[in-house]
Order: structure tokens, then C-alpha cells, then sequence
């Protein structure tokens, strides 16, 4: 049982047809890992694959090569182990909040009666701090509200990882930050190893422990992996005062907006298996970490 | 408000020009009770809103006798069209729902159905009939035929369309939680395509009520159709409006029953 392997993406290879014949590869021999309870989030531009590296976890799409393991076994399609946090909520609008959340929970254990359903939607509801709403329909809802029902829907069902595909790009500022507050505090709570997919940095930092910077496609590669050097019970209100915080952010800035398009180019000896890990701040020693009384 | 000005504009243009224009020629008595007051007093052909009204009111007094073939109540021929409609609509929507959803959820079979469909669907419903009245040998079973076949194309077509654009992410979500392919279809897919089964649904109704009219003058024997084309052999144009009137008044009732089985499945998004 390898604890820091939880999740084992093992080169993966994704190929389209290209329309005048051969094949565009989006990404090829991807490889990463995710430890138990950790929060990974892969960081790219759009249409580097990353997407598609989520529904490969998610099942909902198959790799053309490679394998995926999760808790030491090979994923096969979708399944309720993987619960997915949709980046348009897609909740079913002809359903309650309670019906939406029931609607998983129920598809999880078939056998239980209706008063032991509620009783276990009620306390993802309540987790997700929508007490008090649970027969509103989606459309009487705000955006935000829409995705905490889908956090509670992903959550209700107790999966073993959960993945979120740029759950709250669609949100404003204010409801974001928030929301991710909500999901660091529900995520550290429950010890839930959750994988996320977003272009935002800030997001990035105030989350993950485990940054994946992804280049460029077609032919994407897994560049670096961060390691988040903030410390675990990091704020949001100040965050940006932490002496690592600027080094870290303008090592994933310089990298998404410079290095992603060069990497491939410029390290041909980049082994997929053994990505460089950076700890930016850490190991910089450019970066003199301030005095405890400068804070 | 404007629709009952209107509705008395019409009426009162309809009373001045079908009035009589008083006597147009001296004749004894006798021979005039003979010509009618069409010949005698420049009434027209055509009867006034009065008469329509008062044969109206006879209609709606005694709806359900029965004098034989040729006079039966107004209430009773509407009952022999409305059942006929219902039958064939009813089994136009327990061929037409299932097959619709087959066809949507497979892009293999929409390909193969496709042609037949497109070949069929042109195909006035009349043109079957008497097709149907040599392999049936009944007129009211090919009456009924006649209104299956075509109420079945709009509820085809609009099932398997709004099967098959049932947005990905829902099914995603159905996928992701393993639910099964019979209770996706009936959890996801159904609700989520139910606004535009009815409103196939709706047209079928309405195409069903147009043909039954035209499917019972042919068929003939019992039937608002057949009413409406016995009555012209009778020359009661009276009647004649009374039936058409009342052919309106039934289609409507038949939508607006639709509209509202549309509007309890459809959701805000």
C-alpha cells in the first residue's frame, strides 16, 4: 500500500485524428502522483490537456495509452470512488437542492430508504452552508450557491478522491473567494484527497499542496511539480504577506507566461518519470525569508 | 376587450349582409312559400348569425339523439371523432416515445431510421387510406390508422431530437454516479427531454384533429366529418357552420390540454 502514490497517473497518452490524416497528440507519457489527502491542482493554459487529463480520472474519457491507478487499482470507466465537481455546476434543474444531492446519494446506496437518504443530504447540505435551502430549485439560485450544491453532491457520497474541473472560473471575485475558503476548510476537515484543474494562480496557491505546471500543447508535458512552500494553515488575508508567497507566485507566473511555450524546446532531456520537484522560496536563496517580528 | 369588439364587428357585418332586401317580385302566396324566402325576399344563401344561433342552442340543448344514420346529435359525432383521435394518437404515443428515445440514444440506429423516416414523414396521411381500408377492411379501424400514422412523425422526430440534445453534462453526471442505462433514461434523459416530447406531442394533436375531419368525410357513417359533409348534401349551410364552429372550439380545448401537460414539465434553468 503506497500512501504517497494515492492517485497514479502512469503515462498516459491522449490522440486525436488530425483532419488531413495522422494524429495530433495532445499529451503523451504523462505521468504524476498524488499522496493521500493531499490537494493537487494542474496549472496550464487552455488547451494543453488538462481537461482531458481530469476526465481521464474521472473515467468519463479513456486515455489512448497508460493507465491510471487509484488506491492501487486501475480505473475502468466512471465510478462513484471519483465524484466530479463540474465547472458549470450541472446540476438537474428540474430537481430540488435536496433532490440534486439525494440523486447521488441514493445512487450510491440503493438500498436506503427515503428518511436515511435525507438525514445524509441534510448534513452535506448543511456543511456546505445552504441550510435553509434545500427546496429551492437551481434556478432560484446564485452561481455560488449552484457549485456549493455541487460540492455537497460531489462530498454526499464519500469518494475516495474528489476532482474539480475550474469549479469556480465561472463565479465573480467575491463568491470565489469564498467558496474556496469553504472548500480548504471542508477539504483540511475531512482529510479529502482532492485533484483540481484551474488557470488561475492565486487559486492555485491558496489550495494546493501539490502545484502541476503543465506546458503548452499538443504535445504537453507535466514541467515541474510545486511544492506549495506556504505553510498548512495558511489565510487568505494574509497570504500575500508571507515572505515565500511572492517567490512562489512569480515562479508559476514567469512559467505560464514564458516558459510554457519554451520548455519543450529548451529541455530535451525532460524525463516525464522523474519531474524536477521546486520548493520556489525554499530553495531560492534569493529569497531571505523576512524576520518573524517584520510579519 | 379588442377581441369582443371584433368578434361584434363581425357578427354585425356578417347580419347586414346575409338580411333579405325586402320583396323582389309579386307572386301569389302559394308559389312563394314554395321558392323560400331566398327567391321571394333577396335573402341570401347564406343564414344569418341569428339562425346559426338558434340552431345552435337546438344543438346544445339535445346533443345525444339519435334518429337513425343520417340524424344523429351533434354531441354524439363529436364523440365518435374525439375517440377516434385518441385511439390512434394514443398508440401513435406508444410507438412513437419509445422508438423516439431508441433513436435518439444511438447515433447507429438514428442513421439507419433515418431514411425511412424522411421517405414516410412527406407522405400525406390521406394517401393511406385506401391502403388501409384493403388490408383492414374497416372504415373506422382505418380511420383510426389514418390519425396513427400521422400524429406519429412530429412525436418521432421531437423525441429523438430532444433525446439526443439532452445537454452532456447531466449524462456526465449520471455517469460519474454509475447510474445504470434504464435509469438514466428515465431519471436524466426523460425530464430533461420531456418539454420537447410535449411539444411534439402537441403538434401531433393538432395534425390528428385537421386529418380526422377529412378521414371521416371519406370513411363516412359516424363522426364530425362525415356531420359536416352530410349536412352539405342536406344543404344546411346552417348546420354546416355550426359543425365548423365547433371544430375550432375542439381543437382548441384539445391544445390548450397540451400546453398545460408542457408547461408541468418544464423547468427554469
Amino acid at each position: 500500500m503506497t500512501n504517497d502514490k494515492f492517485i497514479s497517473v502512469e503515462a498516459i497518452a491522449k490522440r486525436y485524428p488530425a483532419a488531413g490524416g495522422g494524429q495530433t497528440t495532445i499529451f503523451e507519457n504523462l505521468w504524476l502522483s498524488l499522496p493521500r489527502g493531499e490537494f493537487g491542482c494542474v496549472i496550464g493554459h487552455s488547451g494543453c490537456g488538462k481537461t482531458t487529463v481530469l476526465n481521464i480520472l474521472a473515467g468519463l474519457d479513456q486515455p489512448t495509452e497508460g493507465a491510471v491507478i487509484v488506491d492501487g487499482q486501475a480505473i475502468e470507466g466512471t465510478s462513484l470512488d471519483r465524484a466530479v465537481i463540474f465547472q458549470s455546476h450541472a446540476l438537474l434543474p428540474w430537481r430540488t437542492v435536496m433532490g440534486n444531492v439525494a440523486y447521488a446519494v441514493s445512487s450510491k446506496w440503493r438500498g436506503w430508504d427515503k428518511a436515511k437518504v435525507r438525514a445524509h443530504v441534510q448534513r452535506f447540505i448543511d456543511l456546505v452552508g445552504l441550510t435553509g435551502s434545500e427546496n429551492k430549485r437551481p434556478s432560484e439560485l446564485s452561481g455560488g450557491m449552484k457549485q456549493r450544491v455541487g460540492i455537497a453532491r460531489a462530498l454526499s457520497i464519500t469518494p475516495k478522491i474528489m476532482l474539480m474541473d475550474e469549479p469556480f472560473s465561472a463565479l465573480d471575485a467575491l463568491t470565489r473567494g469564498s467558496l474556496q475558503d469553504e472548500v480548504r476548510r471542508i477539504c483540511l476537515e475531512t482529510g479529502q484527497t482532492t485533484f483540481m484543474i484551474t488557470h488561475d494562480v492565486d487559486e492555485a496557491m491558496y489550495l494546493a499542496d501539490k502545484i502541476y505546471l503543465m506546458t503548452n500543447g499538443p504535445g504537453a508535458v507535466i514541467a515541474e511539480i510545486v511544492e506549495n512552500p506556504l505553510p498548512k494553515d495558511r489565510a487568505r488575508i494574509d497570504l500575500h504577506r508571507h515572505p515565500y508567497y511572492y517567490g512562489l507566485r512569480n515562479h508559476i507566473v514567469d512559467f505560464l507566461v514564458t516558459r510554457s511555450k519554451t520548455f519543450t524546446s529548451s529541455n530535451p532531456n525532460h524525463d516525464p518519470l522523474h519531474v524536477p520537484i521546486v520548493r520556489p522560496g525554499i530553495d531560492d536563496a534569493s529569497v531571505v525569508p523576512l524576520q518573524a517580528n517584520a510579519r | 376587450m379588442v377581441s369582443i369588439l371584433l368578434f361584434c364587428g363581425f357578427i354585425a357585418a356578417w347580419h347586414l349582409a346575409t338580411r333579405g332586401s325586402g320583396e323582389v317580385a309579386k307572386m301569389s302566396p302559394e308559389y312563394a312559400a314554395l321558392m323560400g324566402a331566398t327567391a321571394t325576399q333577396g335573402k341570401s344563401a347564406m343564414p344569418g348569425p341569428f339562425d346559426v344561433g338558434a340552431k345552435l342552442w337546438e344543438h346544445i340543448q339535445r346533443p345525444f339523439y339519435d334518429n337513425g344514420p343520417n340524424d344523429k346529435g351533434l354531441g354524439i359525432q363529436l364523440g365518435y371523432s374525439i375517440a377516434r383521435v385518441m385511439i390512434g394518437y394514443l398508440l401513435a404515443v406508444a410507438v412513437a416515445i419509445p422508438l423516439g428515445f431508441l433513436i435518439g440514444m444511438s447515433p447507429l440506429m438514428n442513421k439507419a431510421l433515418d431514411p425511412f423516416i424522411q421517405v414516410l414523414k412527406p407522405i400525406s396521411p390521406l394517401a393511406w387510406m385506401p391502403l388501409a381500408l384493403y388490408t383492414i377492411k374497416d372504415s373506422s379501424l382505418s380511420a383510426i390508422f389514418v390519425i396513427f400514422i400521422c400524429s406519429v412523425w412530429p412525436m418521432l422526430l421531437n423525441t429523438s431530437f430532444g433525446v439526443a440534445s439532452v445537454r452532456k453534462e447531466w449524462i456526465n453526471v449520471a455517469r460519474t454516479l454509475e447510474v445504470g442505462t434504464v435509469r438514466r433514461a428515465f431519471t436524466v434523459i426523460l425530464p430533461a427531454a420531456a418539454p420537447t416530447i410535449l411539444t411534439g406531442m402537441r403538434i401531433s394533436i393538432g395534425i390528428a384533429w385537421l386529418v380526422i375531419v377529412a378521414a371521416e368525410m371519406l370513411v363516412g357513417g359516424t363522426g364530425i366529418g362525415y356531420f359536416v359533409w352530410n349536412e352539405w348534401n342536406n344543404l344546411s349551410i346552417t348546420n354546416v357552420i355550426i359543425a365548423i364552429l365547433t371544430i375550432g372550439i375542439v381543437g382548441m380545448l384539445l391544445d390548450q390540454v397540451l400546453a398545460r401537460f408542457t408547461r408541468m414539465v418544464t423547468f427554469p434553468e
